[in-house]
């Protein structure tokens, strides 16, 4: 580790502390159905857009009306996806002339896409035509991001009225969000990127004859206008097989740069906006600062393991200076590798600039460990807010068992219909991960796709299952995921994952808006000051993290040992 | 549910019509009309011939030429349409089978040990177009060698191709490979 390589790593997160106030009271006017700065230009096509599928705006839902509508939508835009990849060949702007993605490989990029994972079985450039990529995955970047943050704000009013039955309207705000947040940003961003050096045409490759003589293929296509929507709705995938580490997807530092600060901000920001909606800006901030402990907790774990090298080499005569360079870039080197990588899996963003499965034990440990806890540091956006906010009432309703006080967060009462709905939705993870992971460590078949055998083996399947169950989608990549027992499993594990986690949450919004808001008296325990901060990061690590401690212990941890040992397998 | 299923389809269009073509295809449009040569790919052209991209590494294993990291694509290594990072884990036997074979290589070529670590390692895209300071410092006498040039004319050369970081902070000391060796063709005429 060194003081440039932390230097660098604090500038970013002071440029996003920065970003957070404005952005998240935009966001907070935006979902308040205010006018903004955009509203001229952007007020007609949304009006436009509600006429056309005939919703009023004004009428608002019920939690179950407004969770079947967010059902129904991922559902058609989920069999839409799945058709445009099986119809690929005979669609427009597929200058390589690739065929029907197969079935299996088409439903899990679908469910990767809709579900916000997007989990890589597919290698872009090998496989996806450019209208695939454009109206398919670019689409659905934008889809899946506004629907989370949709859920976001529905749980967020919840908790800001008083005695209602109704939390708005989906479509406004998926409509909202898309409009006035998601799509002025990634232009920004997307032209951003292109003048960092993002490829931007139709062009499918050109042909370089190299200084040796050989020719070079070599992909192009329209990179930057999918990167900076798979950054700013944390999405993750990549154009390209190797995602960001790929150098038309991430060319230079400052590409980095601005790829990190963009996957971070708007999930930043948004809990800021959680705090303006219930009145409680400190609430805001005692919630991100909660993220940002345990998030800089873990670039420093993942930093200072790959920093070290990997002995095994050391001792064949490598100089372990540079670090473990496995699978990493010369231009981004150790600190800006593991910022991304627990960035990256904090959030439920998925995208990688170096791989994650070449990481050292320890250094690999984090972003999956990230990962488990839920997918809350700060998450994606919408759903990295709804899964901290349960893990508030979890830690509230701890709380109030300690000292023996009816439990409240933020005036409403946090009773046993809550805390069944928490408890469901929190237990998803494990059985998802922990079963699945199981099952497939004793199917010879399943086994036979790991890449390197021995401890590794085991952190390659559970990393895989806990990506996608997360909705995250970076890899261990020396997994093969591309066949139908992993592509249908994984597929299903991002299904449960996204949906089976935010249908018991929904419930608890609705369980939440009915009740009056309380005033504070003096007996109510504050849940915006530092002695909540430390209960909450105790309650995500107890309840997010324990259950995964003995997995963990067997994979990643038996790994570094076995590397310290100079052991190979 | 039902009457949830025109807006839900209405607004997949819609969206589609507007995220899908009408977003990519606007950043398209100003893109090549305003930053062509980013845009197309930062090619290099030399006299009507593409030789590369600066972004994209190309592989090089003549002596007369620096030599790049190992790549893990395949077939053949920087393959810039299929692009790929190893993906073994530290405890890997294949890792280290391969990076022993790799430092008697370099050692076979006059670079004694201890080997910088971006020499041996592949890297995450399989097509890193950098390679370390110490990597093209230690490459310094057998390229000198091969081009029968000076090998402080040669350093110097070297030297000069260094990126630092931005501000001595933003990003990592660099070499750009084949940058270098356009260079070093340029210097022996």
């Amino acid at each position: 580790m060194t003081t440039v390589g932390w230097l660098q790593i604090s500038l970013l997160f002071l440029a996003v502390l920065f970003v957070i106030k404005p952005l998240g009271l935009y966001m907070a006017r935006v979902f308040s159905g205010e006018r903004t700065v955009l509203s001229p230009v952007l007020g007609p096509i949304e009006e436009g857009f509600y006429r056309m599928s005939g919703v009023d705006p004004n009428k608002e839902q019920g939690w179950l009306a407004y969770t079947l509508a967010m059902l129904a939508f991922s559902l058609v835009g989920f069999l839409a996806l799945y058709a445009m990849l099986r119809f690929q060949a005979h669609l427009p702007l597929n200058p390589q002339g690739f065929p029907a993605v197969p079935a299996d490989l088409a439903f899990n990029t679908a469910v990767s896409f809709v579900t916000n994972t997007n989990w890589q079985n597919y290698a872009g450039e090998t496989t996806l035509s450019h209208f695939s990529q454009m109206a398919g995955l670019t689409v659905q970047n934008f889809l899946s991001a506004a629907t989370g943050m949709a859920l976001a704000v529905a749980f967020t009013r919840a908790l800001a009225r008083s005695k209602v039955t109704t939390l708005g309207n989906f479509w406004v705000d998926m409509v909202r969000a898309t409009l006035y947040v998601l799509l002025p940003l990634s232009i920004v961003v997307a032209l951003a990127f292109v003048a960092m050096g993002l490829p931007q045409t139709l062009d499918a490759s050109v042909t370089a004859r190299t200084l040796e003589g050989a020719d070079q293929v070599i992909s192009l296509g329209p990179v930057a206008s999918q990167e900076a929507i798979k950054q700013l709705g944390t999405n993750g995938g990549g154009f390209f097989n190797v995602n960001a580490a790929h150098p038309f997807e991430n060319p230079t530092a400052w590409s980095n740069y601005l790829n990190i600060f963009a996957m971070l901000s708007i999930s930043a920001a948004l809990v800021y906006s959680f705090g303006q909606m219930v009145g409680n800006r400190r609430q805001g901030w005692a919630l991100i600062s909660a993220m940002a402990i345990l998030l800089i907790a873990g670039v420093t774990v993942t930093y200072w393991a790959e920093a070290q090298g990997n002995p095994i080499l050391t001792a064949l005569g490598v100089d372990p200076a540079l670090g473990n360079m496995e699978g990493k870039e010369v231009r981004f080197g150790q600190a800006m590798t593991a910022l991304y990588a627990a960035v990256t899996t904090g959030l439920s963003d998925g995208g990688v600039n170096g791989m994650h499965g070449s990481f050292t034990g320890l250094g690999g440990l984090v972003p999956m460990f990230l990962m488990q806890l839920g997918e809350v540091l700060p998450g994606g956006v919408g759903s990295g807010l709804y899964g901290m906010l349960v893990f508030a009432l979890l830690s509230v309703f701890v709380a109030g068992l300690m000292v023996g006080r009816t439990p409240e967060f933020l005036g409403k009462k946090i009773e046993g219909r809550e805390m069944t709905f928490a408890m469901l939705a929190v237990l998803i993870l494990p059985l998802v991960i922990l079963g699945f992971t199981a099952i497939s460590a004793m199917l010879p078949f399943a086994v036979a796709s790991i890449g390197t055998a021995g401890p590794h083996g085991l952190s390659e399947i559970l990393y895989a299952y806990t990506s996608t169950a997360g909705n995250n989608g970076s890899a261990f990549g020396g997994l093969t995921g591309n066949t139908p027992w992993y592509n249908t499993t994984l597929g299903i594990a991002m299904l449960l994952g996204r949906f089976a986690y935010v249908v018991p949450v929904m419930a608890i919004a609705g369980s939440l808006a009915a009740k009056v808001k309380a005033p504070a008296s003096a007996g109510t325990f504050p849940t915006d000051g530092p002695l909540f901060v430390g209960l909450l990061i105790g309650i995500i690590l107890i309840l997010g993290g324990l259950q995964f401690f003995p997995a963990l212990a067997l994979g990643p941890v038996v790994e570094h040992l076995a590397m310290l040992a100079g052991q190979t397998f | 549910m039902l009457n949830h299923l025109r807006p839900a389809l209405t607004l997949v269009v819609a969206l589609t019509v507007l995220t899908g073509l009408v977003y990519p295809l606007t950043i398209n449009a100003v893109a090549q009309a305003v930053m062509p040569q980013k845009a197309n790919g930062s090619l290099i052209d030399r006299g009507g011939t593409v030789v590369g991209s600066t972004l994209i590494g190309q592989n090089f294993t003549a002596d007369r030429y620096f030599w790049p990291r190992p790549s893990a694509t395949g077939p053949d290594p920087y393959n810039a349409a299929a692009s790929s990072g190893s993906n073994l884990g530290t405890t890997s036997a294949k890792l280290r089978d391969r990076a022993a074979a790799d430092i008697a290589r370099l050692n076979g070529a006059g670079m004694p040990s201890p080997i910088p670590a971006d020499a041996v390692t592949t890297s995450g895209s399989g097509l890193d177009p950098h390679i370390s300071p110490a990597f093209a410092e230690a490459q310094v006498a057998r390229v000198a060698k091969a081009r029968g040039l000076e090998p402080a004319s040669v350093a110097s050369l070297v030297k000069q191709q260094i990126e630092e970081p931005t501000f001595g902070i933003i990003g990592e000391a660099r070499v750009n490979v084949l940058e270098l060796n356009l260079a070093l063709d340029a210097l022996k005429m």
